[in-house]
């Protein structure tokens, strides 16, 4: 018994250094980069644009913490580029009428729970593809953005509300605090909780996962709903740096978001994900699109050049499970 | 019958492994492999899980490179690059898992990659009568227009096997060909194979089953650790025993090692139970301290019953008691709320998550009621317990953190077996639970069986295997076709009156059912 088992395992020993820089790889990338970028380009570091930088990645990376639970249990969401828009929308339309900033918010982000149970209930429960389901409701949810908004931008004027675009807590935007506490919490979340766990069970096999006795409809529309919140916070702290909410706003938002995972190294076929796979990959598309700006490359060519990224991430990717 | 593509003329040639060696990082999967096998004879490959059977049929059929040695057909040595190459010169491998296109139908699987065509254009009246010709005295009564997806296991592998006839296969490999089949379908296979043997092809069989590879094989090779032990070519002075002995590499006493034991009162009613797989209503119960065996053949509806116990299915009609207590089912989280545990036949599928660590896979069930406030994990109980687990079963990993995909089948079942044991149980269910597990393994976990019986709790295996539902079960239940077909204590039980209970009735005027 002993002698031929022990085939098996130790074949796998010299595999934890490899799992180790799988782990690491893409954040070192992104600190490579950064570095890179520094040496290269003149203004990188300077204050205004790390502050610019810092606000680039913010509304990405908060959407990005729960688009990792989406991609983790094995589905995605695409719905969430019309959530931040329509959310900036609804926020500001409660504010003018009712002139409560906390009220405008908390509608914003109820907006964004009941498109987040729609998304999961119907993914769960009627066992829709989520490709279908969210493609659906970023459409209805963008018409509806367009529809409350009368298709114009609708102003703020709510001094209070502006804390959370332009506030600084000692020099440090709001926006990224915000963004951080995001990477901080979700990242524990995934780690240290029944519903981290599970969701990581449900990406990498639905059904033992099933008979293992975890709820996986309810996870599932938790996880949806979750995101739903959140991307909803990130269209409010969106239309709180634009000081309007913007119907038009966050167009193709959500390609970024997962484009920002699936670099960093989460797995788009579910049951493989960490925090630091998301905030790298964030971290790498806002870096290199910094630099783009910085170094005036036209609009044009950075299109191709970040999908050239993307498609390379995954080659490496691919090539890394052989 | 249809174009060919060029064939090597390989008739009368032996298939032989020159020194055959595999090594994957870290590890030798084959080491040094050399035996020949004869036209006209089929040559089983015996070994335990892991003793690198597999592997070699991978190098036969081009998935693998061998590291060292080579693959010699007659006189011409074989550089296999690829599934192709390992095709073109005659070679089929059938493996466990066919490779077939179940959308598509018979006659595409067929002649997938060269289908009968002129411009592109498939030529559909072609295709039907070669596929025809092909499945004619196989399997004639399968139709080429059938999707595959529709066909039976055991029809399959016959379109399987009839493509790589149309293929001109010279040296045909099976690779544990019966794991899925019913013995009326393992009968029809063993005279397909008799008759490629007849035909002077090469046949290797890997099996783990002795009686099969008693009934079919000419001579036998044994591999232990992915290192040749020996041949055997004189079949009829092989004894069972001998060939264990060989395979393992030291005696084997009674593996089931049946204690007889206490039974408590009744742990779980089935009253008239009805659901989907069950075509009459089923009763039974099984006490504290029971090991009740349920055996029947593929498409009894012995996976079905355990699935409705588990909470997967709903039933239809009927009830359950569980310890006295009326107890009804939504979801597998209701039975395992109640104490009633179910391991799944298909590991792979619907046991392991694999990507996630052996501590992940122990914990998950029992981590919910060992959290602050039911979702907040502690790490000093998930290191325990899954330690604990590890320890207790016997689990060989290098550490908890190992992912569970890179075990073997054994081990993951112990590490399955370990997430019940952390959970308070009342009833264990038993899908096949030593499937394609090497008989180490399999002892060990007759042990494990045996002590949680012993514990009080009522355990129930379902099992194609005769000699294994005979030798762990107090009582035996036979399914037949989705209906209770009846019972049998320890002691009554033998091969002949279980098979013929399990066997349909097509010839039932006798029969009063």
């Amino acid at each position: 018994m002993t002698s031929q088992n022990t085939a098996v395992p130790t074949a796998r020993k010299p595999l934890d250094l490899r799992s180790l820089l799988d782990n690491w790889a893409m954040l070192m990338a992104a600190v490579g980069i950064f570095v890179l970028c520094t040496l290269l380009i003149d203004n990188f570091l300077s204050p205004l644009n790390m502050r610019g930088l810092g606000l680039a990645i913010s509304t990405t990376g908060i959407a990005a913490c729960t688009m990792l639970y989406c991609l983790a249990s094995g589905h995605f969401d695409l719905s969430v580029g019309s959530v931040i828009a329509c959310a900036g929308v609804v926020a500001a339309i409660v504010m003018r009428d009712t002139d409560s900033v906390l009220l405008g918010i908390g509608a914003a982000l109820l907006m964004g729970l009941v498109v987040g149970l729609i998304n999961g209930i119907v993914i769960a429960k009627l066992r829709v593809n989520a490709l279908i389901t969210t493609l659906a409701t970023m459409q209805i949810v963008r018409g509806l953005a367009y529809i409350f908004a009368n298709g114009k931008a609708v102003g703020v004027s709510q001094d209070g509300f502006f804390v959370f675009g332009n506030g600084q807590l000692f020099g440090v935007p709001v926006p990224i605090l915000i963004t951080i506490l995001c990477f901080l919490f979700f990242g524990w979340l995934l780690n240290y909780t029944t519903y981290g766990r599970n969701t990581m069970a449900i990406g990498g096999n639905p059904e033992a996962a099933l008979l293992a006795g975890v709820n996986v409809d309810r996870t599932k529309i938790i996880i949806f709903a979750v995101h739903g919140v959140i991307g909803a916070l990130a269209g409010v702290i969106l239309a709180s740096r634009m000081t309007s909410g913007q119907p038009m706003i966050g167009q193709g938002f959500e390609l970024t978001v997962i484009s920002a995972c699936v670099l960093g190294g989460v797995s788009l076929s579910g049951g493989v994900g960490m925090i630091r796979h998301v905030i790298a990959g964030v971290l790498i598309l806002a870096i290199i699109e910094n630099a783009m700006n910085l170094k005036n490359i036209d609009t044009f060519y950075q299109y191709v050049i970040r999908g050239s990224i993307l498609l390379l991430a995954v080659v490496i990717d691919r090539m890394k499970q052989r | 019958m249809h174009a060919q593509q060029k064939q090597p003329d390989n008739t009368g040639a032996s298939l032989c492994f020159n020194g055959i060696g595999k090594a994957f990082p870290g590890v030798k999967a084959l080491d040094g492999i050399s035996f020949s096998a004869h036209p006209g004879q089929v040559h089983g490959l015996m070994g335990e899980n892991g003793a690198g059977k597999s592997t070699l049929l991978k190098i036969l059929g081009g998935a693998y490179v061998p590291s060292t040695g080579s693959v010699q057909i007659g006189a011409h040595t074989m550089a296999f690059k690829c599934a192709a190459d390992s095709i073109a010169s005659g070679v089929a491998v059938i493996h466990q898992e066919l490779h077939l296109v179940p959308e598509m139908s018979v006659a595409e699987n067929l002649f997938l990659g060269h289908l009968p065509a002129s411009f592109g254009l498939i030529n559909r009246s072609a295709l039907r009568q070669q596929a025809l010709a092909c499945l004619k005295g196989l399997a004639d009564e399968i139709d080429p227009q059938e999707k595959v997806g529709r066909l039976s296991l055991g029809q399959r592998q016959l379109v399987e096997i009839a493509k790589a006839l149309s293929r001109g296969a010279h040296v045909i490999a099976f690779d544990e060909p019966t794991s899925s089949l019913s013995a009326r379908e393992i009968d029809r296979l063993m005279a397909i194979i008799g008759r490629l043997r007849n035909e002077g092809k090469v046949v290797l069989y890997v099996s783990h089953r002795m009686e099969e590879v008693f009934r079919i094989c000419n001579a036998v090779t044994v591999f232990k650790d992915g290192r040749y032990v020996r041949t055997f070519e004189d079949m009829s002075t092989l004894t069972h025993d001998q060939l264990v002995t060989c395979m393992v590499g030291r005696d084997i006493q009674d593996i089931y090692d049946y204690r007889p034991r206490e039974r408590g009162a009744v742990a779980l009613k089935v009253n008239g139970l009805l659901g989907p797989g069950l075509r009459e209503p089923v009763s039974f119960e099984v006490r504290q301290g029971e090991i009740l065996g349920l055996f029947g053949l593929v498409g009894a509806g012995r996976t079905e019953l355990l699935r409705l116990l588990g909470g997967l299915e709903r039933n239809s009609a009927g009830s359950l008691e569980l310890c006295g207590d009326a107890l009804r089912l939504r979801s597998p989280r209701d039975a395992i709320d109640a104490g009633i545990l179910l391991c799944p036949e298909d590991r792979k599928k619907e046991g392991i998550v694999p990507l996630s660590s052996v501590a992940e896979n122990i914990n998950i069930s029992a981590r919910s009621a060992h959290s602050r406030f039911g979702w907040l994990l502690r790490g000093g109980w998930e290191k325990d317990n899954a330690a604990t687990q590890i320890k207790a079963l016997k689990v060989k990993t290098p550490t908890a953190a190992q992912k569970i995909m890179y075990l073997s089948g054994g081990n993951q079942q112990k590490a399955i077996l370990g997430r019940w044991l952390s959970m308070p149980m009342k009833v264990l269910l038993l899908d096949e639970p030593t499937r394609g597990i090497d008989i180490g393994a399999k002892a060990e976990i007759y042990q494990i069986i045996h002590d949680l019986a012993a514990r009080g709790i009522a355990v129930i295996v379902v099992s194609s295997d005769l000699m294994e539902v005979m030798g762990i079960s107090d009582r035996i239940l036979v399914l037949c076709e989705g209906a209770m077909r009846g019972e049998m204590s320890r002691e009554h039980a033998n091969e002949s009156n279980l098979l013929q209970m399990a066997l349909p009735r097509q010839r039932a005027a006798s029969q009063g059912n």
